[in-house]
């Protein structure tokens, strides 16, 4: 995974922006566990997750934290935008990273 | 033991269904056939003239992998919750819990500017489905076609309820094709929808959905929860949803092209040098709203602009395309060095002209020119706060100062010609070119750039000035033309005392006399 510098000089981070309600709590209590260096940035009705280089969404662990069955598919109704590439969707895990 | 259980379900699920590689697979390549008593090139016409060349359209891979059947399934859920959302809002009167009546005026832009826009690309990526040659692709862009009708459908309805109580949302279906801001976002699409279907790809797909749509379109959704307008929020998320799907299919296109041959490249260097300076001088509009607009601001036009395009994409997004040789688009320094002046000079035409506008516009208030003065340290109180003293004096003596007369306009973005050159705000930036012994007049090094390169499209450009002048809008004088355009006395001119603003105070006012 490279972290090159981009043209501001800033460390290439990934990002994914959810819609801030109560269903997706759980999602986010999953990513924020499977992603220790995570930075979480509120704006009304947002919550911007960023990361450097890759973000991981483990489907196990946000049927953990939510308690019943959960399909990765659903994650298209909590998204509201994304920076990177989705280079691994399936039915048990999302990665969004930079390729290069 | 909290590790055991989620393991359990996996292998559950796993032997209830194909797993989603396979459906997508089967549900879109494997659907596909080989055409027997026509050949290729007549089924699929309009994948050659670009001079883009495709070796292998199964490369296409949708991220998503999204199939028809999970395609409805989530969107009858997104629709589910926004007119959930919708009808809680309009039988509570939810639009008394405005911030103030006039931040309305961000929604009027909206729907006149953007809605429309939603309705073009519903069409031309029904287009796309339909002629591009790879099936994922096609089934990519019918998915974006559905989601395009229905933003414009859930925003029409969405915004319908103000137009109960509100001026400047009857005609702007009418005002899109005719208003002079408005053919800002239409010439623009305009442009996008009479290229091939490559460059489509290029400028709507990726330089608007993936490069620019944050900027664009997040601004709008959070200064809507920011001042209370719970149902243009949820649309405007309902919507994102969706957005984030294109953005992928615009990722997914430019990665595809510049992977399948290397003769890809300089076209589409070409492409993305042009659709960034357009997408991103059409956001000027969305930057004069965001700072000027919102009763209560959320982000500066500068700080989205550094969040969302500096970091995320010129330091996230054109470092990984480096490794195809694309380099950051052309001009976009110059978009940089303005990012301090934009908003300000845009919204300074808005205030001027608004008396043939279908949105009424104001001189920031004190406090509102302070937070300007935090967000633009370096340019608003020496710029910029000196003209809005001006106007509050004039007002201060009953006076309002609107602009007399009709502005030039930039042949490419049609934006007045009222932005600075990038090294020097005291100075109007003014190109001239020249095209079969006539002379243009361009705003900007991008613009002329973009004139330059193919002149014979932006020769033909619908001007709303020169339109006036030859008499094509309904007459000579202003009520003539605003009566054209479609709008109604009340829906132009200043905030302060307009038919909005005084219900506003007497819904208002009214409200503690029922509880006497």
């Amino acid at each position: 995974m490279s972290e090159r510098n981009g043209m501001t000089g800033t460390l290439r981070q990934v990002g994914i922006d959810l819609q801030d309600a109560e269903e997706n709590r759980g999602l986010v209590d999953a990513i924020k566990a499977d992603n220790p260096e995570l930075t979480i940035r509120h704006l009304p009705g947002l919550l911007k997750l960023q990361a450097a280089g890759r973000l991981v969404i483990n489907r196990a662990t946000v049927e953990q934290k939510l308690g019943r069955e959960w399909d990765t598919g659903e994650f298209q109704l909590a998204i509201v935008s994304y920076a990177g590439n989705f280079s691994e969707w399936d039915d048990d895990q999302i990665i969004v990273s930079w390729e290069h | 033991m909290t590790q055991a259980a989620p393991q359990a379900s996996t292998t559950k699920a796993k032997t209830r269904k194909l797993p989603l590689k396979e459906r997508y697979a089967l549900l879109t390549r494997d659907l596909d056939w080989e055409p027997s008593y026509v050949g290729r090139e007549q089924l699929f016409p309009y994948t050659s003239y670009e001079g883009i060349k495709v070796h292998d359209w199964d490369g296409w891979q949708d991220p998503f992998r999204l199939t028809v059947d999970a395609y409805y399934k989530y969107q009858a859920e997104k629709d589910k919750r926004l007119y959930a959302v919708l009808d809680s809002f309009a039988q509570s009167q939810g639009h008394l819990s405005l911030s103030d009546a006039s931040y309305l005026n961000a929604i009027k832009l909206f729907i006149q500017g953007v809605t429309p826009l939603e309705y073009a690309a519903h069409r031309h990526f029904a287009y796309l489905a339909r002629y591009l040659e790879g099936p994922a692709p096609r089934f990519a862009a019918l998915c974006q076609s559905v989601d395009e009708l229905r933003h414009c459908q859930t925003q029409i309805h969405t915004i319908s309820n103000y137009n109960k109580y509100y001026g400047g949302f009857h005609s702007w279906s009418k005002m899109h094709d005719r208003v002079w801001y408005l053919s800002v976002p239409k010439s623009l699409f305009d442009d996008a929808m009479s290229a091939g279907p490559f460059e489509f790809l290029i400028s709507i797909s990726f330089s608007f959905e993936y490069l620019l749509t944050n900027l664009l379109f997040v601004p709008f959704m959070s200064g809507a929860s920011f001042n209370g307008d719970m149902p243009t929020m949820s649309f405007g998320f309902s919507a994102q949803s969706d957005e984030s799907r294109h953005m992928t299919l615009g990722l997914e296109a430019i990665k595809f092209l510049l992977e399948q041959d290397e003769a890809n490249v300089p076209i589409i260097q070409g492409w993305i040098d042009k659709w960034f300076w357009r997408a991103y001088r059409m956001s000027a509009l969305v930057a004069g709203m965001m700072d000027y607009m919102l009763p209560k601001p959320v982000m500066s036009w500068k700080e989205a602009f550094e969040l969302y395009f500096e970091d995320q994409m010129l330091g996230g997004l054109f470092p990984d395309l480096d490794f195809y040789g694309i380099t950051p688009p052309r001009h976009v320094e110059d978009a940089i060095a303005e990012k301090d002046h934009l908003s300000h000079q845009v919204y300074k035409i808005l205030h001027n002209f608004s008396f043939a506008a279908a949105f009424t516009t104001q001189t920031p208030s004190e406090e509102h020119s302070r937070w300007l003065a935090a967000q633009y340290p370096a340019t608003y109180e020496r710029l910029y706060k000196p003209v809005w003293d001006k106007h509050a004096r004039a007002e201060a003596a009953g006076g309002r100062i609107f602009f007399q007369g009709l502005p030039q306009l930039c042949q490419v973005c049609q934006i007045p010609m009222a932005f600075t050159e990038p090294d020097d705000p005291g100075r109007i930036s003014f190109r001239r070119s020249q095209y079969r012994g006539e002379t243009f007049h361009t705003c900007s090094n991008g613009c002329q750039w973009v004139f330059e390169r193919e002149p014979e499209k932006y020769v033909q450009a619908w001007l709303p000035v020169h339109q006036i002048y030859q008499g094509h809008c309904g007459g000579a004088t202003v009520p003539e033309v605003l009566r054209w355009y479609g709008i109604q006395d009340g829906d132009n001119g200043e905030y302060k005392g307009s038919p909005d603003a005084r219900s506003w105070a007497q819904w208002h006012a009214a409200a503690p006399a029922q509880g006497v």
